[in-house]
């Protein structure tokens, strides 16, 4: 106690003469605010403006559609094994088509999701990749598990992060 | 005995012995794909390659027998190499299936991939493509290309299913596997080939794509296909059954079980016709009661008739333990001695292999544990003649459907005064009965079997019912069991409120006035050893996994 008397009285003692009239303190502050409002603008007028954001960003996973309309995921389960967070779950099927398999079901829940990225990076046919999207809003649980209809995006919308993956991963 | 040495450790093995087998007796794994302890030795895989001293070159383990004073390396650096290089020339011609491979996590060649191979391939070159999606049989699923051409299937059904059907076919990289002209792999133990096929070249046609084996939990129990009651595994997944796969039991199946046991032993248990609730039979149709409800009415009912107007019909479904709390219910409770069970006897099903013509697999413990008349008491034909007389008015029949015994009953089925059953499924018998009682299935209970060798074996829970709890009940967790919640559609799986049979006698007994003081199907079991002198001296834990044999040459008094 007696130590913070001390440090207080040091302190008043230590104030020079400018500082205890505390003018030019002030305009030094409002200089500093003058000049942030004169430079470029980080904060954007969200939502009537959007972020668009890099290659690099980790928004919400989603499945590739390829052009002909098929997913491309074979519903191997590899993505919800790794996932730390069990968001997804995978229902696979038997498809006429030459990969033998598809999923019946995919379902990813969005509020599990912790968006880490590993069911992209674990994926070996490069079907569930990270979105741009980071609008995510519900109004009760069911509406945060995503199916099919929600996660698959054509191959041409996501062919950005696809790049950036085949460069960096 | 003589001597080998094995990575510096020096052991004993029997004359006649591979070195492989002698290995394996002391738990030293050398790698194999077509090795398998219960078939031919055929040589062909080259992975079990290891290096004897004075020996000029590598030998194969598994053909090579071992003499007194044999010096093996398993892990010598030319092991090694060699090892790797049969990987190497295995996954050649190996596709990248994994992903859509059912054998994912259970594969041999997944499995040794990490173990024994260098984890890179310098074949660039187009693979071999042969058919894939084949169908050998009604249940076998053939990939042509996952294939390693061990010959494990071919020798399966020369040996063990003694039904030649199998054949390789071309040669080189072209070698595949087919059936016979005119054939099919349709023995009653094709599906043992799933097992054994250390790839996934065959799978299972039935649980094709159901799961990944890595989600599933597994459950040691007994097939209750017959009364061999072959030893197997229950897999679950969200408390649903996805497939049985037999588990080693030398004294009972070996590595074996039949296609009947794997595919119509499970189905029922998460079928849509499964009893949920007790149901009593009020002015003519089936209403839905708490079990409260129904313990009251049914035993203000059964008070109201005399003890030769009663008979309870036991269940070679049902374990020992519930069997017995029949018994005792019958005998002490209601006072009557018409006590008997249905017998399926079917000698069609019977085969030199495992099969049985009895189709429960627990009719010697339901009359060891005193399902039968006794004093006087009518046995099954008796009562179903006295049903017929209308001497028995009521009857009280356990886990069963009294019509696949005798079609005739159905009429005089509706003149009985009361109709009780406990019973999993509907059954045709459930539409004369006034009083339906849901009983648990063999995978939703612990209990004990008696096989046809005499051998008592236990089962325990592997799907959920409302009143049992994965992890306070002590059953296996998948990953998803343990960390699913409520919210998780995938840990949503359907929970029936069903009981043991013991468990319902026992709580309805207590309308009776008489309390029985078993807590667990244990308890019941522990006073089935006291007081039944076959059980002598045996408990739960002394069952284990593989069971015990029942002690039959003490004489009875
Ligand atoms: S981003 Fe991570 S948490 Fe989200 S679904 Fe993929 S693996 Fe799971
Ligand atoms: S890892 Fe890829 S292919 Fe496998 S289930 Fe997930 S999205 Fe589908
Ligand atoms: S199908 Fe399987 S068991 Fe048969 S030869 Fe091929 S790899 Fe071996
Ligand atoms: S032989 Fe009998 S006990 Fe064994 S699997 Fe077949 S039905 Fe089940
Ligand atoms: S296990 Fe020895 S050659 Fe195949």
């Amino acid at each position: 106690m007696t130590q913070i008397n001390n440090s207080l009285k040091k302190r008043k003692k230590d104030l020079t003469f400018w500082q205890r009239i505390y003018i030019p303190e002030i305009i030094k502050g409002l200089s500093l605010t003058m000049k942030n409002m004169l430079r470029p603008k980080f904060t954007m007028e969200y939502p009537e403006e959007k972020f668009i954001p890099p290659a690099s960003y980790r928004g919400r996973p989603v499945l590739v559609m390829e052009r002909s309309g098929d997913e491309r995921c074979v519903a191997c389960g590899l993505c919800s094994r790794v996932c730390p967070a069990l968001a997804i779950e995978v229902q696979a099927a038997e498809t006429e088509r030459e990969k033998e398999r598809y999923p019946e079901k995919f379902e990813i829940n969005m509020l599990r999701c912790i968006f880490c990225g590993l069911c992209e990076e674990v994926c070996p046919e490069e079907a569930i990749v990270m979105s741009k999207d980071y609008e995510l809003a519900f109004t009760n649980r069911d509406d945060a598990i995503y199916g099919k209809d929600k996660l698959l995006v054509p191959v041409d919308q996501l062919q950005d992060r696809i790049e950036f993956l085949r460069k960096y991963k | 005995m003589p001597k080998i040495t094995i990575d510096g450790k020096e052991l004993e093995f029997k004359q006649g012995q591979t070195i492989i087998q002698a290995a394996a007796d002391y738990g030293i794994d050398i790698p194999h794909f077509c090795y398998h302890p219960k078939l031919s030795i055929s040589g062909n895989c080259r992975i079990c390659l290891v290096e004897v001293e004075r020996m000029p070159k590598l030998v194969i383990a598994c053909a090579t027998l071992a003499s007194d004073g044999m010096v093996v390396h398993t892990n010598s650096e030319k092991t090694i190499a060699a090892r790797n290089a049969v990987m190497e020339f295995i996954l050649i011609n190996h596709p990248l299936d994994c992903p859509i491979c059912d054998e994912a996590g259970e594969c041999k060649l997944q499995d040794y991939a990490y173990q024994h191979s260098t984890g890179e391939s310098r074949f660039v070159e187009e693979k071999v493509h042969k058919d894939k999606r084949v169908q050998l049989g009604p249940h076998v699923m053939f990939d042509g290309e996952r294939c390693i051409s061990c010959s494990r299937c071919i020798r399966f059904c020369d040996e063990i299913a003694k039904d030649s059907e199998l054949t390789f076919v071309q040669r080189g990289d072209r070698v595949t596997i087919t059936t016979f002209p005119g054939e099919q792999l349709d023995n009653p133990y094709s599906m043992n080939v799933v097992d054994i096929c250390p790839v996934g070249a065959l799978t299972n046609s039935d649980f094709r794509f159901k799961a990944r084996v890595w989600d599933m939990s597994l459950t040691n129990s007994i097939c209750t296909g017959c009364s061999r009651g072959c030893n197997i595994e229950i897999w679950v997944r969200n408390n649903e059954i996805l497939r049985l796969t037999p588990r080693h039991n030398e004294e009972v199946n070996s590595y074996w079980m039949c296609d009947h046991g794997r595919l119509n032993t499970f189905k029922f248990v998460n079928a849509s016709d499964r009893i949920d609730c007790p149901q009593l039979r009020l002015n003519g149709s089936l209403k839905k009661v708490e079990w409260d409800e129904a313990f009251s009415f049914l035993s203000n009912k059964l008070k109201q008739f005399s003890k030769n107007e009663i008979a309870v019909i036991g269940s070679a479904y049902s374990t020992c333990e519930d069997n017995y709390i029949v018994s005792k219910f019958a005998k002490n409770t209601l006072g009557t001695y018409n006590v008997d069970f249905i017998r399926h006897i079917d000698p069609s099903f019977a085969d030199d292999i495992l099969r049985t013509e009895d189709l429960t697999p627990n009719s010697r413990g339901a009359e060891l544990v005193g399902v039968f008349p006794e004093k006087n008491g009518l046995d099954l034909n008796g009562i179903v003649r006295s049903i017929k007389d209308g001497k028995i008015k009521a009857l009280y029949l356990i886990e069963d459907d009294i019509l696949s015994f005798d079609p005739i009953l159905e009429e005089y089925l509706k003149k009985l005064e009361l109709f009780v059953i406990h019973t999993s499924n509907y059954n045709r018998s459930c539409d004369y009965a006034d009083v339906i009682l849901p009983a648990a299935t063999y995978a939703e209970k612990n209990g004990t079997f008696v096989n046809i060798q005499g051998r008592v074996q236990r089962i325990r829970p592997a799907v959920a019912t409302t009143e049992l709890d994965r992890s306070l009940d002590g059953m296996s967790l998948s990953r998803l069991d343990k960390f699913g919640t409520s919210f998780d559609r995938w840990a949503q799986g359907k929970k029936y409120d069903a009981k043991s049979t013991w468990k319902i006698l026992t709580n309805l007994s207590s309308y009776f006035g008489q309390k029985y003081k078993y807590q667990s199907s244990e308890d019941v079991f522990m006073d089935i050893t006291r007081n039944i002198s076959e059980f002598n001296g045996l408990d739960y834990e002394s069952i284990g996994l593989l069971g015990k044999e029942l002690s039959f040459d003490k004489v009875k008094i």
